[in-house]
């Protein structure tokens, strides 16, 4: 970051930010200044999907959903923010009243922080760390600690046995997490979290998804952890509405009550991106091939309009992962507690350990049969490419285009008819 | 000692306080009303849970007593708000039985049409809950969507939408309206397709067949021995059914079968008869069945009065007493009435399915998980006002 804004006063200013005698002055309100940016895109991210996925839900259930605060009811997470900030923030009497209160922070810190490397198009990211996912699922674990101190603290059989589940849960589905995070990885070499990206390319063959059986298989089933390490339906366990009341957060109100909604919308955000840039090529553009960027880069010539389209892709992407998880939520049932543990034990660490062999298997395979060509993304006239190509076909576009069919087959069975017009 | 250590500790011995006591209800999301369970728990798994009844006890049995025959018609929709004509129907064969009466076949079709119609509404609230109960929100609001069309149909009908007070000692309050029966049929049409679709959204979803699946299994002895009817009942693998067991009204005019658990969800799963799956697909089967009842009773609907002309303004039935035993939604509904030869009852008693259901709890819960416990309330379909009355 320092080196870019040393860039950026250089040309603007035509000043050299490092011979000024309070330079950190000027670095510390520029990092204020990012971190109090990130965090409002955070809330703000938060919000809008409260009522992005209030209103999907509403369609999936022929029902309207809110529409009165604002242009189609846009504004209505602000309605609903200063209503909790102005209830009553009630703390139990018999709660132990200084964790009760700091929990949310918890919450709140450790989805806040996933900020700092997430990245957000070419070269955008608050830092570039060489560890950044290593950071993020660092970062991510705090959540659970919160949530755990909340259901201790309250002092309520409900909230423990939410909090108690969400411990369980998140320490478990870290572990098969990361196994599965191991694939991409390997197949980049990298854990930064822009390297992984450029390992990709801009079209879905050259995606980590597609370009290996073990990168696809893996995909699905780190979108599973991802579910569960965000509490997302059928992992909802630690806040099982019909079950535990509200699980852990039982007895919060007010705006701690609203902190954890906060982060659960805003995990939303952060659980596509991860997901997106560990396998669906992330901000790559399609039609920039790698050499052309490179080209642009050792010039000094990337267009300004690149920045804006690799990060139009990118948000395209997050927020076509997000309707895919609010799509979940939205079907399915809420599996069991001795289930929730047998899934991950039983089959995701297994099963994610396989894939990490096999795809180090594949990797050195791939180095020995072509050598540094092996190394990014592949160009279609290449044997690699064409191996690519042809796993996309069988393993992507077949099974997408059988799935609408089933789709349009169903609708056509009910009687009904794709609507649209009643938003 | 609070008062709640004094009851637990005369309920479950001194050891209790060794144990998580958990006091779920009666304002728990899934005690479906007001029914509350001390669970006896050790982690997430329940040593039992202990059903405490009479949280909605209104007194109806004695109001029934208090009231003129024909005025305690409005007063037994409220035994059960969810299927408000057997109630209705129950209590008007009493009645008609104590004063022997007949009901015309116009009044006995559209008595059969509104039950079926009220059997159908009924059972999509329950599968619709259970699904919610499992996690599953979107089933629901599906089920209520159809749940109001019978709503409108029925509001057409007797001009109510939940408490009806439709039948009446002699036959029915009103005769269909005209154009109702193909709005009727239209909507039949619709629905069989609908139960497709919701079995597709949820009855064979895996994760809910998997939660389901061998879960709480009442072998068909215990369900006899514990006095379960209906629905849970059947699912168990008993083939009884008092429609055609014993039938009553227009019922022996109509084919129907009455669905019996097969392990619906399927044995390399681990279904086994009498689950809960068993018990939830039975009400799905049962919903297609009381449309096609609906379908023939439209076809055959005949003409002529549809309540008695000679039925008494105000009932005075000779001394006596009589029973009377309806299918209801949630298994036999039975009314015992005593006459003393006046204008009132001189005793009333409601005989009810969930009452029964509840009862069951105790036993089948053992060794359960919390989760499984909310699932076994939802499949055995127990509505509040019905357990307490």
């Amino acid at each position: 970051m320092q080196e870019t804004l040393d860039r950026l006063i250089r040309e603007v200013l035509h000043e050299d930010p490092q011979v000024w005698a309070g330079s950190w002055v000027v670095y510390a309100a520029a990092l204020l200044a990012v971190g109090f940016g990130l965090t409002v895109f955070g809330a703000l991210v938060a919000g809008l999907t409260s009522w992005w996925e209030r209103r999907i839900a509403a369609r999936m259930q022929s029902r309207i959903g809110p529409n009165r605060v604002g242009p189609q009811g846009t504004l209505q997470f602000l309605a609903d923010a200063l209503k909790l900030i102005v209830k009553e923030d009630l703390v139990p009497p018999e709660s132990d009243q200084m964790l009760f209160r700091i929990a949310p922070y918890f919450v709140m810190t450790g989805f806040a922080l996933t900020f700092v490397v997430l990245p957000f198009g070419y070269h955008l990211s608050a830092t570039r760390m060489n560890v950044g996912l290593f950071y993020l699922i660092a970062v991510t674990a705090l959540v659970v600690v919160g949530i755990m101190l909340s259901g201790w603290a309250s002092n309520s059989k409900w909230a423990l046995f939410g909090g108690m589940r969400a411990a369980a849960q998140v320490v478990s589905y870290e572990i098969p997490g990361g196994m599965l995070a191991l694939v991409p990885i390997l197949m980049a070499g990298s854990l930064d979290l822009h390297e992984i990206i450029r390992a990709q390319g801009g079209f879905p063959w050259d995606w980590f998804v597609f370009q290996t059986p073990w990168g696809f298989i893996a995909f699905f089933l780190f979108f599973a952890t991802q579910l569960a390490e965000g509490n997302r339906t059928p992992f909802d366990l630690p806040e099982a509405e019909s079950e535990l009341v509200a699980g852990y957060m039982t007895e919060y109100s007010g705006i701690r009550f609203g902190y954890y909604f906060l982060a659960e919308w805003g995990n939303l955000w952060v659980m596509s991106a991860v997901i997106s840039t560990l396998f669906l090529g992330g901000w790559q553009v399609p039609f920039v091939s790698a050499e052309t960027l490179a080209g642009w880069e050792a010039a000094g010539t990337v267009p300004v309009a690149f920045y804006g389209v690799s990060t139009a892709v990118f948000v395209t992407k997050v927020v076509v992962l997000m309707n895919v998880i609010i799509w979940v939520r939205w079907t399915l049932p809420r599996i069991r507690v001795d289930q929730m543990m047998s899934v991950c034990w039983k089959y995701l660490v297994p099963i994610g350990m396989g894939l990490v062999l096999l795809a180090a298997l594949t990797e050195v395979l791939s180095f020995q049969l072509f050598g540094d060509a092996a190394k990014g993304p592949a160009p279609l006239g290449t044997p690699r490419g064409a191996l690519h190509l042809a796993f996309f076909a069988v393993a992507g576009a077949v099974p997408t285009v059988l799935f609408f069919r089933k789709i349009f087959r169903n609708i056509r069975l009910t009687g009904d008819r794709i609507d649209l017009t009643n938003w | 000692m609070a008062l709640d250590q004094i009851f637990i500790t005369r309920k479950f011995g001194p050891n209790a306080e060794q144990e998580m006591i958990l006091n779920m209800g009666p304002q728990h999301p899934s005690t479906h009303g007001v029914l509350n369970f001390i669970v006896h728990a050790d982690g997430e798994v329940m040593e039992k849970a202990v059903p405490e009844v009479g949280y909605l006890h209104r007194s109806l049995e004695k109001i029934g007593e208090m009231v003129s025959y024909a005025g305690f018609m409005p007063y037994s929709d409220r035994v059960d708000y969810l299927a408000a004509m057997f109630a209705n129907e129950g209590w008007a064969l009493a009645v008609e039985k104590l004063l022997g009466l007949e009901v015309p076949p116009r009044g006995q079709y559209l008595r059969a049409i509104s039950c079926e119609l009220n059997r159908i509404a009924s059972h999509l609230i329950a599968l619709g809950s259970t699904a919610m109960d499992i996690g599953a929100v979107t089933p629901f609001p599906y089920a209520l969507r159809e749940r109001e069309s019978i709503n409108d149909l029925i509001e057409a009908l007797c001009g109510a939408r939940l408490t009806y007070n439709y039948h009446r000692i002699g036959g029915v309050a009103y005769d269909v309206p005209p154009d109702w029966t193909p709005l009727c049929r239209a909507w039949l049409d619709h629905f069989e397709k609908v139960l497709d679709e919701f079995d597709r959204l949820i009855s064979t979803n895996e994760i809910f067949l998997k939660r389901l699946a061998g879960l709480a299994v009442i072998p068909a002895a215990m369900a006899i021995d514990y006095g379960l009817s209906g629905p849970n009942l059947r699912a168990s693998g008993v083939d009884f059914d008092l429609r055609k067991a014993h039938p009553y009204g227009a019922y022996p005019d109509f084919q129907f079968k009455a669905p019996i658990g097969r392990a619906y969800a399927g044995l390399s799963r681990g279904g086994k008869v009498g689950d809960c799956y068993d018990r939830y697909y039975c009400r799905v089967l049962e919903c297609r069945e009381s449309a096609t009842i609906v379908r023939q009773a439209l076809d055959k609907l005949p003409d002529g009065d549809f309540i008695n002309p000679k039925a008494p303004k105000k009932a005075k039935p000779p001394a006596g007493e009589t029973q009377s035993r309806v299918e209801s939604v949630r298994g036999e509904m039975a009314y015992y009435v005593v006459s003393d030869g006046s204008e009132r009852a001189y005793r009333l008693r409601v005989r009810t399915g969930s009452f029964t259901a509840m009862g069951i709890i105790e036993e089948v819960s053992k060794g359960l998980m919390i989760a499984d416990l909310v699932a076994l309330i939802a499949s055995l379909d127990v509505v509040a006002p019905e357990i307490d009355r």
